[in-house]
């Protein structure tokens, strides 16, 4: 039989809710015994998912929500990042290295590029009702017969 | 976030002491542009043994500040980078701006 869980949370597009965000997806993968790098790229590829949210998703004074999901299914890991905010009007264009919508103000416009190298998988779905990113990565350094 | 500094040898020594994310992207632009006022330093060294995360919001601040201190001629380097951070410094390139030093 396959092992599955999720977990969900739902917060506003606040930064100081990216460190929660991280300690959340970290905590939840813990038990498929990742190795400590595979915990740091998974936290990192959070980390600019929901950037991206907090940063160019709700451009007015009002935040709307970010939702985190995060899915196991055996030693693979999903997780899809949803907000309802404004989308990304070219898609392709925002997966480019070094480009950002904001040159003013000293972004790197390495998020997705970051997501793409420490994850399997990134796949963005994107209109003017919001953004979904869903990012997958199989686990290596299982040690599940360790575990407890 | 958390910036020690100090002044030796003519090299200003800044130590970056927690998470460099959205977050805490603000303070840290914002307290080194005031370190790198201080007078009598011509390089600048960050140190990032104390740093236990950073996303490439972090690039983004780092590139910022070398563009300010290009202008002024004074080098910023890096040194005790993580593993994890080097792995996003090698991507971006940002060695080619401001080398890793031992």
């Amino acid at each position: 039989m396959k092992y599955s869980n999720f977990m969900e949370v739902t917060f506003k597009a606040l930064s100081v809710n990216e460190g929660f965000a991280r300690v959340c997806v970290a905590s939840f993968c813990v038990q498929l015994n990742p190795s400590v790098d595979e915990i740091t790229d998974i936290k990192t590829a959070v980390s600019e998912a929901v950037t991206n949210c907090v940063v160019h998703a709700y451009p007015t004074a009002v935040k709307g929500d970010i939702t985190l999901r995060c899915e196991l299914e055996d030693d693979m890991i999903s997780i899809t990042v949803t907000d309802k905010g404004v989308g990304i009007k070219d898609i392709e264009k925002a997966r480019e290295p070094f480009y950002t919508s904001k040159p003013s103000e000293e972004r790197s416009g390495m998020g997705f590029t970051v997501m793409e190298s420490f994850m399997d998988s990134v796949e963005v779905i994107s209109n003017s009702f919001g953004t979904m990113v869903r990012m997958t990565k199989k686990i290596i350094n299982t040690m599940s017969e360790v575990g407890c | 976030m958390q910036i020690k500094s100090r002044i030796s040898n003519n090299t200003l020594y800044v130590l970056l002491c927690g998470e460099l994310d959205e977050h805490s992207a603000n303070y840290t632009k914002l307290t080194l542009d005031e370190l790198f006022l201080k007078p009598n330093f011509q390089k600048i060294v960050i140190d990032l043994s104390e740093l236990s995360f950073m996303d490439s919001t972090g690039i983004g601040v780092l590139i910022g500040r070398y563009k300010k201190m290009k202008d002024k001629n004074i080098p910023i380097y890096i040194c005790n980078p993580s593993s994890h951070a080097e792995k996003i410094f090698k991507m971006t390139g940002l060695y080619e701006i401001m080398p890793k030093i031992v």
